[in-house]
């Protein structure tokens, strides 16, 4: 494990990294502060929009016929995709034993949870009548009514909440070793917070032998839950038959747009994050050229999916879907085809470049592209779809209105209020795994 | 008050000084010991040789409780309120699959963090002595003794290179 230590670039002795990670949890410092309280006047932002949705209705957004699906149900579809990236590296990487994950692990995992935390209150606001959203569940109700099982929209609410659910235990049972590290090392009343966060837990043996076996497992059950949540997501489109929705190739490029979009969003948030944290030399050049090349690779499979979209376009004949990808590229929403286009697929391709992929400037610019192209791809994909579908007559454009942004800006600073709190509040870096990858000294001299 | 268990514990700063000391206090007859240690290690494990963790089984009793009850549910409701949908079969089993899917990663691994918990929870720690250092860079091996084998428990985590020893076996 030596040589796999030094290759991240971790030269720290384990007395070190418990220093270096509860430093992290000292007093804020200013430009912190300003940037929480950013997000809470954006999250104010979206809670003022939404009490106004509760008292007008969805009238105030920009719904109208045909396009009743428009910028809420993109801005879910968005969220979902960018927590998909968490558990590939949390989740996936660990069972494929992938050294460098450790030291961005616990961010990207928390960046899950509190993206489909964020996600999750997208279907609730689309619905109109948000206070009877649990109509949504199967539960014993006064005529025995229940959900219609063959609905995507239905395996929907149950492929999100059981990613939250698992997502959010992954995390937590992730933690608790790391809060025992925290708990020994301050005092006063966080010693006692800290205390009862980790369960009683010392690092004996016994609950080692337990703990490693069920993390395992945890990977093991949220490796194909990854996969299987976002294909979902895309079978709401998928199954019905729209032109450019109808289509096989939905759910994996449905993944690989959101494996792509949600590394993005950790590019956006470790950049500056590690350098208001200070832990640049546990964060290093080594793991965001690893995150930049998993990047390209997502980014180049989305360049297919693209690619494969017109195609398929052109080689079935089928008028309407022909007609819906010229329109994409040429219709009333060009722009926004192109900037999916331009974002997703060709600003990648610059990744292929090492000197990119090691410059942070750089990597923090591509990946502000990315967040903007991956929202503007499910923008193009709902709303220019569903404003021209068979009938000329039926069609009409979208035009999005206050209560859309307002939000859309909300959405983001609740998740940047989670975040935020999370990264003073609980060890941003995971402190068991990197001890566990920098080998305890011997007696014999060496390592 | 929690019961008292009498013992000695040794803190090692060396990984193989550890193991050692584990490998001779079993060959001694110590059974009963308690490893701390900041993060896992094969090594440790290793010398400890203890049998595959229980967890397992309740991940696979989990997963296939979730199952059933994906199917169960929605091949029950589906008949309790018989809706023609599209001229499918009432009971379509295709779409179910991705409800019993998900119930299985679901309560799979709810039921797994359960294990984790109970399983834990069963190797009680109450009264055996802990030190904030274990989970920064010590390893810390606790050996419950009576007053009379201390001192040769001591010399044996001694003579592996502990750093440091205290009794604790009034």
């Amino acid at each position: 494990m030596t040589a796999v230590a030094h290759s991240a670039g971790l030269t720290q002795t384990h007395a070190e990294v418990t220093r270096d990670v509860v430093a992290t949890l000292g007093p804020p410092s200013r430009g912190y502060l300003a940037a929480l309280f950013g997000a809470v006047a954006l999250f104010l932002v979206g809670l003022g929009t939404f009490v106004a949705l509760l008292k007008d209705g969805l009238g105030l957004a920009g719904y109208s016929p045909p396009v009743m699906w428009s910028v809420y149900i993109t801005t879910f579809v968005f969220w979902v995709g960018i927590g998909h990236a968490g558990t590939l590296i949390s989740a996936i990487l660990f069972l494929f034993r992938s050294p460098w994950r450790t030291a961005v692990y616990r961010s990207t995992e928390a960046m899950t949870v509190f993206a489909v935390m964020t996600a999750g209150l997208f279907p609730i606001i689309h619905i109109g009548r948000q206070w009877i959203f649990y109509w949504l569940l199967p539960y014993p109700n006064q005529r025995f009514l229940w959900p219609n099982f063959k609905s995507p929209l239905i395996w929907d609410v149950f492929a999100i909440s059981t990613y939250l659910t698992v997502s959010t235990t992954f995390l937590v049972v992730g933690l608790v070793p790391d809060i025992a590290a925290v708990r020994d090392k301050v005092s006063g009343w966080r010693k006692k917070l800290y205390s009862v966060c980790s369960i009683g837990w010392t690092g004996a043996d016994s609950q080692w032998r337990h703990y490693n076996r069920g993390y395992l497992y945890l990977a093991a059950l949220a490796t194909p839950l990854v996969l299987s949540v976002h294909s979902v997501v895309s079978w709401d489109f998928a199954m019905s038959i729209i032109p450019g929705w109808h289509g096989t190739i939905f759910a994996p490029y449905f993944v690989a747009g959101a494996i792509y979009s949600g590394i993005g969003m950790v590019l956006t948030l470790l950049i500056p994050l590690r350098r208001v944290l200070r832990i640049e030399h546990m964060i290093t050049d080594y793991h965001f050229d690893n995150l930049a090349k998993l990047t390209l690779l997502t980014g180049s499979i989305l360049f297919y999916a693209y690619a494969m979209e017109y195609f398929v376009a052109w080689y079935s004949g089928n008028t309407f879907e022909q007609m819906t990808f010229w329109r994409r590229a040429f219709g009333p929403m060009w722009w926004a085809g192109w900037t999916m286009i331009i974002c997703n697929a060709f600003v990648s391709q610059l990744l292929w470049f090492r000197k990119i992929r090691t410059n942070l400037t750089s990597l923090f610019v591509i990946s502000i592209f990315i967040n903007i192209g991956m929202w503007f791809e499910r923008y193009v994909i709902i709303v220019s779809s569903l404003s021209n579908d068979y009938l000329p007559y039926a069609w009409g454009q979208l035009n999005p209105t206050w209560a859309d942004w307002g939000i859309l800006a909300g959405s983001f600073g609740w998740f940047g209020m989670y975040f935020l709190l999370f990264a003073r509040t609980f060890p941003i870096v995971a402190i068991q795994e990197i001890k566990e990858m920098i080998p305890m000294p011997r007696k014999k001299g060496g390592h | 008050m929690a019961t008292h268990v009498p013992g000695v514990l040794g803190a090692f700063e060396h990984i193989d000084a550890a193991t050692e000391a584990i490998r001779t206090l079993r060959d001694r007859g110590f059974g009963d010991l308690t490893v701390y240690s900041p993060a896992p290690n094969h090594e440790l494990d290793e010398a400890l040789d203890q049998p595959v963790s229980r967890v397992r089984l309740f991940t696979l009793l989990g997963g296939l409780t979730g199952v059933t009850a994906g199917f169960a549910m929605t091949i029950w409701m589906s008949l309790d309120w018989p809706l023609l949908v599209g001229g499918k079969p009432i009971a379509a089993i295709p779409p179910y699959v991705v409800i019993a899917f998900e119930l299985t990663i679901l309560i799979g691994s709810l039921s797994t963090v359960a294990g984790m918990v109970i399983l834990s929870m069963m190797r009680s720690l109450r009264g055996r002595p802990y030190h904030p250092r274990f989970s920064d860079d010590r390893i810390g091996i606790f050996v419950p003794c009576d007053p009379g084998q201390a001192d040769g428990v001591t010399s044996i985590l001694t003579g592996a290179g502990s750093v440091e020893v205290s009794h604790d076996t009034a």
